[in-house]
């Protein structure tokens, strides 16, 4: 514990010195419960707000007149609905990756960003879940997906991907939301205890399920919290796994790749670390939470993402290296028509995007800067879309048969929906920020020198 | 500081989690009952007709073969409803003035088809053959029940998909001899009433079954239980 605050030369803190529990409990339950909301924030609200209608516009106008008023055509089946889910399931890893591996592994400074790291899985999850229910050309049938004793007698076909998809990503969500909420409990009873507002004290009240904080119930609550963490990491790394077979099982090249599953875990906390900077940066400054959020958080961020981007370059080099190693011609024309075809700009700017801009990570300098920061964590976001954006149609739209190559060339509901689940992740942020606390309160007292043991 | 919460609120939350339990265990029993219920399926429903045929008196009463007026079941995929010629073969000579067969004298002098309401309905993306089980040795009443005691038409089980595949995936349950197909009172073989095939006499259903599927060479369960059977 000691360890964790003390301010050396080379290490900031994971918490400013000069904070006691009151400090901490005040800074961070005041978001939500004193300080006013800002015009800005009803701005940022009102704009998230209104892509949400954007993209309920488009999906109320798709179930009207079909699939057809998307790009996708009979090579490219698969264009932005599916670009889009691997996307955000990708950024949602983070979250869970922050909340429970870095749990396991004993990270203290996870306790500052865990909190809305979940969150930000949560919403990223509930985005990438519209899809795989929209893109379908018959979405209202979409629960034949579930096994359930129907009336047909039929039952889904365990072998497809796309089935495993289902239980992946439900799974996902439901032990992400169990995770996040448990955790937050303590917090809820906190901001129960704290609150003038006798409403306010009642649905924080029942939240919190009558949480007193007793040595038996941390006692309890530390196990089930860490067993969740045990749980939620094979989950983490299986649930990707499980988005890049529906890629890996198929026979095209460039999807038919053994590497595939580690290569998009990697590329999922890759661009999940990005999307958490992207967010912690603006809000550690906006609600001065600078004390919490520390250039340290910003540092390790920074360093996870420079090694998930290392292996994801490894990833694209393998991907490269087996074009000519494996002496198949289609893999080989694969290769070439990322470089030399009609989306190869695409592909460079993948490439300069994921592989080359983060390499100036390597400097300490940028590593610490939060603009800096930001402005990296939105290129490899940018260049994560692309990754996906280059194996789903780059790889279908030029296949084994010249006969069926075709172009994909997103239609504006393609782009308006994209847009919407941006804008639907931003309005479920405003609101968490104004709901629940942002950081975890209780796991931030636990950095503080006043919560150490002395034997 | 007073309570927020009064002591009930102890009961209220046990009753919540407890209840919760019989809640979802209710909308499940629900949904699997709604989804098979007459509600969805029609069984059991008798729609208006514009004539309100009696089967009950055209079979049980006169003796009518079935195949006399649905001619075709045993040679086409459709059983085929009755032109007004064939209901006039007899009501041009009987009941001439009875006022329940106007319709019927006017489609015959009009030429107008009657308009029937059709009782066991499937969708179009499920190609029924009637000829098929007719030759392999299933009967009227097996599917359609006891037509011969209808006075009006209705559809007597879901014709849901679960319902064709329990008799796919076992046809011996339901195969009789191909002679009393048409037969409305036909009984399973027991051992008071043994069916006769090929001089050998059965007393139970399994064994007169498995030798009716080697006989009339059923497919394999494989074979009749694929999507090409019937979607076509």
């Amino acid at each position: 514990m000691d360890e964790q605050v003390r301010v050396t030369a080379d290490r900031a803190p994971v918490i400013e010195p000069g904070h006691t529990f009151g400090t901490v409990t005040e800074k961070i339950s005041a978001i939500v419960l004193t300080r006013p909301a800002s015009n800005g924030w009803f701005a940022g609200f009102g704009i998230a707000f209104m892509l949400t209608m954007m993209m309920l516009f488009a999906i109320g106008y798709l179930f009207l007149k079909g699939i057809g008023i998307w790009g996708v055509t009979i090579p490219i089946g698969w264009g932005f609905a599916i670009v889009n889910f691997v996307w955000w399931i990708g950024i949602g890893h983070a979250g869970t990756l922050i909340s429970a591996i870095l749990l396991l592994l004993r990270q203290s400074w996870r306790n500052s960003i865990n909190r809305f790291a979940e969150a930000m899985t949560l919403f990223a999850v509930a985005c990438a879940g519209i899809f795989p229910a929209i893109h379908v050309g018959r979405p209202w049938l979409a629960y034949w997906l579930f096994p359930y004793p129907n009336s047909m007698g039929v039952w889904p076909q365990f072998r497809s991907p796309l089935m495993w998809d289902v239980f992946a990503v439900s799974t996902y969500a439901t032990i992400s939301a169990l995770f996040w909420f448990i955790g937050l409990i303590p917090d809820l009873a906190t901001l129960r205890d704290r609150t003038e507002n006798r409403w306010l004290k009642i649905v924080y009240g029942i939240l919190s399920f009558g949480w007193r904080g007793s040595a038996r119930h941390w006692h309890r609550y530390e196990t089930a919290y860490l067993l969740l963490a045990g749980l939620a990491t094979p989950l983490v790394l299986s649930v990707h796994t499980v988005v890049s077979f529906d890629f890996a099982v198929g026979i095209v090249p460039g999807w038919h790749t053994t590497i595939f599953p580690p290569y998009f875990v990697a590329g999922a906390i890759y661009s999940g670390f990005a999307m958490v900077l992207m967010l912690a940066i603006p809000i550690r400054k906006i609600y001065g939470l600078e004390d919490f959020i520390t250039e340290r958080h910003l540092q390790n961020s920074a360093k996870v993402m420079l090694a998930t981007g290392l292996i994801v370059a490894y990833g694209y080099g393998i991907e490269a290296f087996m074009g000519w190693y494996g002496g198949d011609r289609y893999d080989a024309f694969t290769l070439w028509n990322r470089l030399h075809g009609p989306y190869a700009p695409l592909y460079y700017a993948l490439l300069a995007c994921n592989i080359f801009i983060p390499q100036v990570l390597w400097i300490r300098k940028l590593r610490t800067s939060p603009v800096a920061l930001f402005f990296i964590s939105g290129v490899i976001l940018v260049g994560m879309w692309l990754e996906r954006f280059i194996i789903v149609v780059v790889s279908l739209h030029r296949d084994f048969l010249t006969s069926s190559w075709g172009m994909y060339y997103p239609t504006r509901w393609d782009w308006m929906t994209y847009i919407g689940t941006l804008g639907m992740f931003l309005m479920l942020m405003f609101l968490f920020l104004r709901i629940l606390p942002a950081i975890s309160i209780f796991e931030m007292r636990t950095l503080l020198p006043e919560a150490e043991v002395r034997e | 500081m007073s309570q927020i919460f009064h002591r009930s609120t102890n009961t209220l939350s046990r009753a919540t989690i407890f209840g919760a339990v019989f809640v979802v265990a209710a909308l499940a029993w629900v949904a699997m009952e709604v989804q098979r219920s007459p509600y969805i399926t029609y069984a059991g429903v008798r729609k208006p007709q514009p004539v309100p045929f009696s089967h009950q008196h055209h079979v049980t009463g006169l003796g009518v073969d079935c195949r006399y007026c649905h001619t075709s079941v045993e040679t086409s995929s459709f059983a085929g409803i009755p032109p007004t010629k064939t209901c006039m073969n007899c009501h041009s000579q009987i009941w001439t003035n009875a006022q329940l067969l106007d319709p019927v004298r006017a489609s015959y002098k009009s030429g107008e088809s009657l308009q029937w309401t059709r009782v066991n309905q499937l969708p179009d993306f499920v190609y029924f053959n009637h000829s098929i089980h007719i030759n392999k040795g299933v009967g009227c009443n097996t599917c359609h029940g006891p037509v011969d005691q209808m006075p009006l038409m209705y559809q007597q089980e879901s014709l849901q998909m679960e319902w064709c595949l329990g008799c796919h995936r076992a046809p011996e349950k339901n195969l009789r001899p191909r002679d009393q197909v048409f037969n409305m009172r036909y009984q399973q073989p027991t051992s008071a009433n043994p069916v006769l095939v090929d001089g050998q006499s059965y007393t139970d259903q399994a064994e007169l079954g498995t030798a009716l599927v080697k006989k009339y060479n059923v497919r394999s369960v494989k074979d009749i239980t694929t999507c090409s059977t019937c979607h076509r």
